[in-house]
């Protein structure tokens, strides 16, 4: 005896997956991205010090994720291959994180609308631009949509919170101990409490390095240098 | 554009060779093709010894087709990643393709796994590479790298040697490779010392180079004229790769040149 197949609405179809996805990416740790005027700090909130949220993608590209491990590592591998196989066919100069956004929104959103249950995972892109004024940020969301932001962006479950006390910072012009500074702050005041340095994952890229690839993680030495300059 | 296909999504490799093969052949280079050996650039002398603080690589610049000059400025020694450097004698298409798919290989690890290669495995993963190509060198159009570089593990560095077929040979104290590489090779046996000190090194390399392309037609020697100077890189673990640069190269080829010069005369 078969059962009569119920009907769901596909907007409460959306809604339940969209419930889903935002309850799992809330139960996690936020990251930061913020621009600053030599470059783009990516920060995290993050005790491993091996299972990253902010990794390298390309010579100029930075990825931060949060959410289900699994899912945004299979997300940043992706990333590096797409990245590394379009600088080797055509020219490192090639590589945009455009293209790359374009790819993470296609496939988030094909998973989100077809697989049975959608990636609980919000993504950052970061392009260091030659010059100050062609930095990109884009900011994707489990369900594939995509916005760019102009000095910081936040994902994670606290990141409403995080933005609203960045709130009309220019980031971009200020020196990165400034710049990281603001972003520990934002992130503590976020958890409500004090973030211990050995808590944070910490990267640049970086427009005074010297080779091609930018992209630097700031060791523990280094980070609370740069804490103990403002503080 | 639709996403990610497939390949993209699986986590089972972490080389750019094999993911390349399987979603973009036509990028690689090609397996197949004629005798095309007499009339494809060739060349070279590279040389690479220990010295007291790593080690260090040298080539020349020229690249041959026939007894013609195809090139008086090539760069046959490259940094394959911030500890470890590749020379390539032999077909230059085919060698400077290598250097750019292996340097992209080694990143390309380094990025998936979040950790480089040790030095061993960045050896022999060169060597399966060279595998990979044995029916182009079985064409005439062979390619034959000499590898070194430093890791925490061997921290005085190693030097590996290959052949065609990608048999793979440690060297323990220097090595040459290329047409002019047994002239080389005979300077280094007789300048050649354990711990040579910064100087004394790039004057034992332009020493040797110069030996080699005295005697060999395939290998160019310092080019006053237009002020090219051999390619030296030094690899140690402090500062990883170094490129020294050419001005300083070409004053030591200068005063080999005048040591040479009044030594003919005398």
């Amino acid at each position: 005896m078969s059962q009569a197949p119920f009907y769901v609405s596909p907007e409460q179809l959306m809604k339940d997956r969209a419930d889903f996805a935002r309850k799992g990416i809330a139960r996690g740790r936020s990251v930061v991205v913020l621009r600053y005027d030599e470059g783009i700090l990516l920060l995290a909130e993050n005790p491993s010090p091996t299972l990253h949220k902010i990794a390298e993608i390309y010579d100029r590209i930075g990825f931060a994720a949060v959410g289900k491990y699994n899912e945004f590592e299979t997300m940043r591998q992706a990333g590096v291959r797409y990245a590394d196989l379009r600088g080797y066919s055509y020219h490192r100069s090639d590589v945009t994180a455009r293209g790359l956004t374009n790819a993470y929104a296609q496939t988030l959103a094909g998973v989100f609308t077809t697989e049975s249950k959608p990636f609980e995972v919000e993504l950052v892109v970061a392009e260091l631009g030659l010059t100050a004024d062609t930095d990109q940020l884009y900011r994707l969301s489990y369900d594939g949509s995509v916005m760019d932001e102009t000095e910081h962006v936040a994902i994670g479950g606290q990141a409403d919170a995080i933005t609203a006390t960045l709130k009309d910072l220019r980031t971009s012009v200020m020196p990165l101990s400034e710049v990281f500074d603001h972003g520990v702050r934002a992130l503590a005041i976020a958890t409500s409490g004090t973030l211990a340095t050995k808590d944070l994952e910490a990267a640049v890229l970086d427009r005074n390095a010297s080779g091609h690839r930018t992209f630097k993680r700031l060791s523990d030495a280094l980070m609370v240098s740069l804490r103990e300059d403002e503080d | 554009m639709s996403g990610f296909s497939p390949a993209f999504l699986s986590s089972t490799s972490n080389s750019f060779v094999e993911f390349a093969r399987a979603v973009a052949p036509e990028a690689l280079p090609t397996t197949a093709g004629h005798d095309l050996g007499h009339q494809v650039p060739e060349g070279t002398t590279i040389i690479c010894f220990r010295t007291a603080a790593g080690i260090l690589m040298a080539g020349d610049r020229r690249a041959t087709i026939g007894s013609m000059i195809a090139s008086h400025s090539m760069e046959k020694v490259r940094p394959a990643d911030d500890f470890s450097v590749i020379g390539i004698a032999g077909t230059a298409g085919l060698a400077l393709d290598l250097i750019r798919l292996y340097q992209l290989e080694l990143e390309h690890y380094e990025k998936i796994e979040g950790a480089r290669l040790s030095l061993a495995g960045k050896a022999n993963r060169l060597a399966s590479m060279l595998r990979g190509n044995l029916s182009l060198a079985m064409q005439g159009l062979s390619v034959v790298p000499l590898f070194a570089g430093v890791d925490e593990a061997t921290p005085a560095g190693q030097i590996f040697s290959f052949d065609v077929t990608g048999g793979k040979y440690e060297e323990h104290r220097f090595h040459s490779i290329g047409s002019g590489s047994g002239y080389a090779r005979g300077a280094l046996k007789k300048l050649w010392q354990p711990g040579l000190e910064f100087d004394a090194a790039i004057s034992v390399a332009v020493e040797a180079l110069f030996d080699a392309s005295d005697d060999d037609s395939a290998t160019g020697g310092p080019d006053f004229v237009r002020q090219i100077a051999p390619t030296i890189f030094t690899v140690d673990l402090e500062n990883g790769v170094v490129e020294v640069p050419s001005a300083d190269v070409m004053s030591v080829a200068a005063e080999v040149v005048d040591r040479r010069t009044r030594k003919a005369q005398s």
